[in-house]
């Protein structure tokens, strides 16, 4: 099967109903992507298919249709940090960190969508994100930050 | 004995006049290092946690578990201050399992006494169980003990080298010691205006004597520690970069899953694993006597796999249901018994002579699953006998331990390869989840296996946070000053912990986890009896987030507030009387008092009420006062704002000990809010995020945290900010609603919007 990852056509020999979250970790190598539940509960396992947030755990290979775009292919090929990567940085918002990879992807399809989202459209965007360490005040704030320095760019 | 004398002699660490002895663990440790340099990289070992390379690259050794309380940019901070040099440049790579590591502080925390108390016996006993934690050699992340242990030991690791660095400046240039400086990583000679660089020094500074004592900086020279640090964990956060557990890859790796028997601790009586052998993948079905394990090429192929197996499982060893569990424990409550861990002056007397406002409650707390993001996983692989586990956890050492014990080797056969931890809470102090990689690694000829547990076997297979009784009575007299009894009951986590290590030795004392945050409360009361409990049941229960001062600080902070209220006091008022001895206490009420505007009208226009409530909790040595405000609203209750103030005594990095208090409070209400473990047929009945939820981004409330540094003593940071949480917001609903919850989780009476 061809799915096309980050920019690479990437050939995976596996079963048409395996989650797109174990071809990712298990088969492509991209463990960046995280698992977390297993039934679209938790959001750690976040990509983007075509721009849109998708729960990669819930995916099967055969419905993948479009680009997957993980958190690896977020950092550009000079090294440069995405802005709302920047931003995570900026208010410190990783604890653990397990949970982040999923809720940046969240936020940078938030904010595609939507160049100045209030409180309440990041509520909307970012409830199927789970944190255990409790980052969401700084989660909230990053993407205010993240919304800034996109406008300025 | 004098204090110093005794703590010299004993442990070998204390301040001697004139500096910081650079203490045994160092250069007269019994303990080798660990640390062997890689000649590769031009490395030089200076002590078990700090080598410098030629190319002038420092490596800090961080001992702890990094499992979000952002313990490795302190400990690089730590030593980069008095080795000074760049601390963004510092790398830092997790300890390998050594008994050099060992954890003191966490054990002196353990012990019987309260924290205000520094009577002899109290100094003694922390200085015993000091030796306690040195001989069991515990390098373990517990008890938010990680930066109050590291606090002279990193610090002191990094001003040695720094000593031998500018002796081997003084060698070369055949000067005196003394009339160098260093700047930023080189050592200077001010009179000559040279400088060379530590990198270039490191082969002959690697083997100058240790120096007996070091002189450390004093505070006010302090360049990174007191204040806030970028995390050097961050940008690998970010990126994904970073390496926990599940992340391990390994050359020729296998992947499995494991499926214990959901009657924890029971037997596996019989299996058929025909059918999930015929699935494309599957390299083999491992029978591990309480349970099973299958091995695949791939994860998702051993998780469905193991769905096809069919196992039969044998009875629980406790009882079946949550009712007959919690009656088991009310029957220990009604029993009597237990112990007194604090008995001032004769409360029962008082209360049964009855004269003043009597009152009583009866509350209980659930048991509760840890639900670490990351689901518990490791890989082992065993190769010519011997073993080597990678995982996230918070107690290598203990992992060596137990895998020598179980497969009768010797501690040297054992390498633990430390990840970071997606989220530990207590869990990963465990270490079933690296024996049981290692027992599935005996089967697959020598080639690495990562086990990957599914959320629901996560859940189903934890050692819980135990679930508690408590009956408490009081009486107020005229002053409104309480006379109070509490009892609680609940399993015993320590004991439960300890007799699954291999090794452990139980403290010494009364079982302190049993009635943490009830009987060392800085309450100024006369008459005042706390009574624990035990209850014997055969439920795995473990170090949940502030452990005992995750459930009794609910009982007791409830019932202040209940005391409060039915003798017609302000319930944060109350409190600054009652803890006028404490100053710490006191400046901590007072902090959220200003803060939340306690006292003035909250408009409600726009919901059905509003309320404050106010909660305060003493644990691991940090003084933390919160007031929760709530509004009721058609939709259910709104928690709108939270205000801590923390006394951690010294702040080391102000920005992150207030993400450790958000992420404790959020954590907290998350619990208070809707969390349950509840049993039927012996087994656990949640098994994922859509059954045992956690506080979600909708429902976060805005959370002011103040840092105060007055206590003169270091406290802990991943655990204080918990306790408070859980009865700030019952008596702020009670504040809004008039309606009294005794029970966790709120949600039993209570619906949140
Ligand atoms: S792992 Fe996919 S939503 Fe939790
Ligand atoms: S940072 Fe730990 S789960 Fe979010």
């Amino acid at each position: 099967m061809d799915i096309k990852i980050n920019g690479k056509t990437v050939s995976i020999e596996a079963d048409p109903e395996m989650p797109l979250l174990w071809a990712l970790r298990d088969i492509a190598g991209l463990t960046g992507t995280k698992f977390g539940c297993g039934i679209a509960m938790c959001g750690a396992c976040t990509v983007l298919i075509d721009g849109e947030p998708v729960r990669s755990c819930s995916t099967a290979l055969e419905d993948v249709s479009g680009e997957v775009t993980t958190i690896e292919a977020l950092q550009g090929d000079d090294g440069a940090l995405h802005a709302v990567q920047e931003a995570w940085i900026e208010q410190q918002v990783a604890q653990c960190g397990y949970c982040q990879s999923g809720q940046i992807m969240s936020a940078v399809a938030l904010l595609a969508n939507n160049s100045t989202p209030s409180d309440a459209d990041i509520d909307d965007a970012m409830s199927g994100n789970l944190c255990r360490c409790g980052t969401y005040p700084r989660i909230r704030a990053a993407i205010h930050t993240a919304a800034k320095k996109l406008a300025e760019a | 004995m004098g204090k110093l004398l005794r703590r010299t002699f004993l442990i070998g660490s204390a301040a001697v006049a004139g500096g910081v002895a650079v203490g045994f663990y160092m250069y007269k440790t019994p303990y080798p290092n660990p640390l062997t340099a890689d000649a590769g990289k031009g490395e030089s070992v200076f002590n078990p946690f700090v080598k410098i390379a030629a190319d002038n690259s420092v490596t800090v050794i961080v001992p702890r578990a990094e499992m979000g309380q952002g313990v490795v940019t302190t400990m690089a901070a730590l030593v980069a201050e008095e080795l000074d040099i760049e601390l963004a440049e510092v790398k830092t790579e997790f300890a390998p399992a050594a008994n050099v590591y060992y954890n003191r502080a966490m054990l002196e925390e353990g012990a019987p006494f309260q924290v205000f108390d520094n009577s002899f016996i109290a100094e003694m006993t922390r200085d015993i169980q000091g030796v306690v934690a040195k001989f069991l050699a515990m390098q373990a992340t517990g008890g938010s003990s990680s930066t109050v242990d590291a606090f002279d030991r990193m610090r002191t690791s990094g001003a040695a080298a720094r000593a031998m660095l500018i002796a081997a400046a003084a060698d070369k240039w055949q000067v005196a010691a003394a009339s160098l400086k260093t700047e930023n990583g080189k050592v200077v000679d001010p009179a000559l205006g040279r400088s060379i660089a530590y990198g270039d020094l490191v082969a002959a500074a690697a083997t100058q004597q240790v120096p007996e004592t070091v002189t450390l900086k004093d505070p006010a020279d302090w360049r990174y520690l007191g204040k806030s640090q970028p995390r050097l964990d961050m940008v690998a956060k970010v990126t994904g970069k970073a390496r926990f557990g599940v992340d391990v890859r390994l050359p020729d790796m296998l992947f499995a899953t494991v499926r214990m028997n959901p009657r924890q601790g029971a037997k596996m009586t019989g299996i058929d694993a025909s059918a999930a052998e015929k699935i494309p993948g599957v390299v083999k079905v491992v029978n591990l006597d309480t349970g099973y394990a299958v091995v695949a090429d791939n994860t998702w192929t051993a998780f469905k796999a193991a769905d096809l197996v069919k196992p039969q499982w044998a009875k629980a060893p406790y009882p079946e249901t949550t009712e007959a569990i919690f009656a088991s424990i009310d029957a220990a409550l009604k029993a009597g018994g237990g112990f007194n861990m604090r008995n001032d002056g004769d409360a029962p007397d008082v209360i049964a002579a009855g004269t003043g406002k009597a009152i009583s409650a009866r509350y209980t707390a659930p048991y509760l699953a840890h639900a670490t993001m990351e689901p518990m996983n490791a890989t082992a692989q065993w190769t010519g006998g011997k073993l080597t586990v990678w995982s996230g956890n918070q107690a290598p050492t203990s992992i060596v331990t137990q895998a020598a014990s179980v497969f009768g080797l010797y501690a040297s056969d054992v390498t633990v390869h430390s990840t970071y931890l997606g989220g530990g809470f207590g869990r990963r102090f465990e270490t079933d989840f690296s024996m049981l990689a290692a027992r599935v690694a005996k089967e697959t000829g020598g080639k690495p296996v990562q086990v990957t547990w599914t959320r629901e076997e996560d859940m189903r297979h934890d050692m819980y946070r135990p679930g508690a009784i408590c009956e408490a009575a009081a009486v107020v007299d005229g002053q409104g000053v309480p006379s109070v009894v509490f009892r609680t009951a609940s399993q015993s986590p320590i004991a439960s912990t300890f007799g699954r290590l291999a090794g452990a030795i139980t403290p010494p004392g009364n079982d302190k986890t049993v009635v943490d945050g009830l009987w060392d409360q800085p309450y100024a009361l006369a008459n005042y009896r706390v009574t624990g409990i035990p209850v014997d049941l055969d439920i795995p229960v473990g170090f949940w987030r502030a452990v005992g001062h995750s459930h009794n600080p609910f009982f007791h902070e409830s019932f202040m507030d209940e005391i409060a209220h039915s003798s017609g006091q302000d319930p944060l008022e109350m409190r600054l009387k009652l803890m006028q001895p404490y100053p710490a206490a006191v400046a901590a009420v007072q902090a959220v008092k200003d803060m939340s505007g306690w006292g003035t009208p909250l408009p409600a226009e726009d919901v059905k009420s509003r309320g404050r409530g106010v909660a305060f909790c003493l644990s691991f040595g940090t003084w933390v006062a919160q007031v929760v405000q709530v509004a009721d609203t058609e939709d259910g209750i709104r928690i709108e704002k939270v205000w801590c103030a923390a006394d951690f005594g010294t702040a080391l990095d102000p920005k992150n000990l207030e993400a450790q208090m958000m992420s404790g409070i959020i954590f907290g209400l998350s619990s208070a809010m809707g969390q349950e473990i509840t049993f039927a047929d012996g087994a656990v009945e949640q098994g994922n995020f859509d059954s045992y939820d956690a506080m979600r981004m909708n429902q976060t409330p805005e959370i002011q945290v103040r840092v105060l540094q007055t206590s003169g003593k270091m406290g802990g940071a991943g655990e204080p900010g918990t306790p408070p949480s859980l009865p700030a917001l019952a008596n702020a609903i009670f504040a809004a609603t008039g309606k009294r919850i005794r029970q966790l989780p709120l949600s039993k009476e209570i619906t949140f919007a």
